[in-house]
């Protein structure tokens, strides 16, 4: 049973005074996405129905592969800024709302640099 | 977690149906919220038959004859009656509004009063505004200043006076604040439009000297971003105030200083 006084729970543990960082990131990496994706599916659709080879040959252009690991890097970095805010705003126990906010940040990397290593090892492994 | 349903005790029921003289010949049903909580029942909906042609144009005239002719004992929160208290703020057809500024015949087949969302109900239309209060006064919603207080008032020019309007009109009638579907689901930690509003005024104040300080307390991930720009608050404001543009000023000045 809550007995604090209204104004104790709102004033709460203070402000966390970090959060201007985070919208900022969530702003730039949005605005950065715009041009990124474009390209993104511009590529894509021009490759559909390509073979290893094409493929191979299309990141092995210097700026396709910088592109392509750009993109997925801004993308995986964008979800998880985004699943954070909807994990803070749904999510309220302590426990599975650290456990959730961990996991969407360990897997945005896991994600971000399994899609990345694929693209340099397309464009550049043997 | 958010709540998809309502818990069992407040399901809401049918209620009783209070019908209308036989002789009315403009009759409109008025469905309205009730809950005792002396009674130990779940809230009802009663229904109330209304002669327009004997009432006020607004909703609130249609409360207050309930109120004095049919049913004594339907509490809610009124008094200015015409929109500058902010006491008769309730969920009038599916909006959060004043009925005392809500004509009638704006409203198309039954008139439905709920209390406002989201907010634990003490008796019917009334809710406990404690919370939204608190958070209100945690702004420090006055002039503060570091400099000597001069001899005569604190001057402004009719510029920086200007930049206060579409805010010192708001009367907290806190339709804005149990609009937004993030002050639902964290209304400890999130302020709501109506609070961040003011907190904007008096940020936008060219008199206030505590605009750091100001920006510091809501500087918090809870406290200012939980507004994802939704904006069911500037929509649903019954004084036509934008209380998302004012998040979006907040926004703006946070950003700037970093």
């Amino acid at each position: 049973m809550d007995m604090r006084s209204p104004m104790g729970r709102v004033r709460g543990h203070g402000s966390a005074g970090e959060a201007t960082a985070h919208f900022w990131a969530q702003r730039m990496t949005s605005l950065a996405l715009i041009p990124l994706s474009l390209w993104f599916v511009f590529a894509a659709v021009s490759l559909v129905g390509a073979d290893h080879a094409t493929f191979k040959a299309f990141l092995g252009h210097h700026g396709n592969v910088l592109l392509t690991v750009l993109f997925v890097l801004v993308l995986f970095r964008h979800a998880q800024l985004g699943l954070q805010v909807v994990i803070e705003d749904y999510v309220h126990a302590d426990g599975s709302k650290l456990a959730s906010l961990i996991a969407v940040k360990f897997l945005a990397a896991l994600g971000a640099a399994s899609c990345a290593l694929a693209a340099i090892k397309l464009a550049y492994g043997s | 977690m958010v709540e998809f349903s309502l818990p069992p005790r407040s399901k809401v029921r049918p209620g009783r149906t209070h019908k209308a003289a036989p002789d009315a010949v403009r009759m409109k049903r008025f469905h309205v919220y009730r809950y005792d909580p002396d009674s130990g029942d779940n809230p009802r909906l009663d229904t109330f038959e209304i002669d327009l042609d004997a009432c006020g144009p607004m909703v609130l005239d249609a409360l207050l004859k309930i109120k004095n002719e049919v049913d004594t004992t339907l509490a809610f929160r009124r008094s200015c009656r015409e929109g500058v208290c902010g006491s008769c703020a309730f969920n009038i057809d599916g909006t959060n509004t004043l009925a005392c500024i809500k004509p009638i015949d704006e409203i198309r087949g039954d008139v439905k009063i709920y209390p406002l969302p989201h907010m634990a109900v003490v008796k019917d239309l009334v809710v406990d505004l404690s919370l939204a209060y608190a958070q209100y006064a945690a702004i420090e919603p006055w002039l503060e200043t570091e400099s000597t207080p001069a001899d005569r008032e604190r001057r402004q020019s009719p510029e920086e006076r200007a930049k206060l309007d579409g805010m010192w009109e708001c009367v907290l009638c806190f339709c804005c604040q149990t609009s937004c579907p993030s002050y639902w689901w964290n209304p400890e930690k999130y302020l709501g439009p109506a609070i961040l509003l003011q907190a904007y005024r008096w940020i936008a104040d060219s008199r206030d000297e505590h605009t750091a300080e100001r920006l510091d307390f809501l500087d918090d991930p809870y406290r200012l971003y939980r507004c994802h720009t939704i904006m069911n608050c500037t929509s649903t404001c019954p004084k036509d105030l934008n209380p998302g543009k004012a998040i979006a000023e907040i926004k703006k000045l946070q950003a700037q200083r970093r």
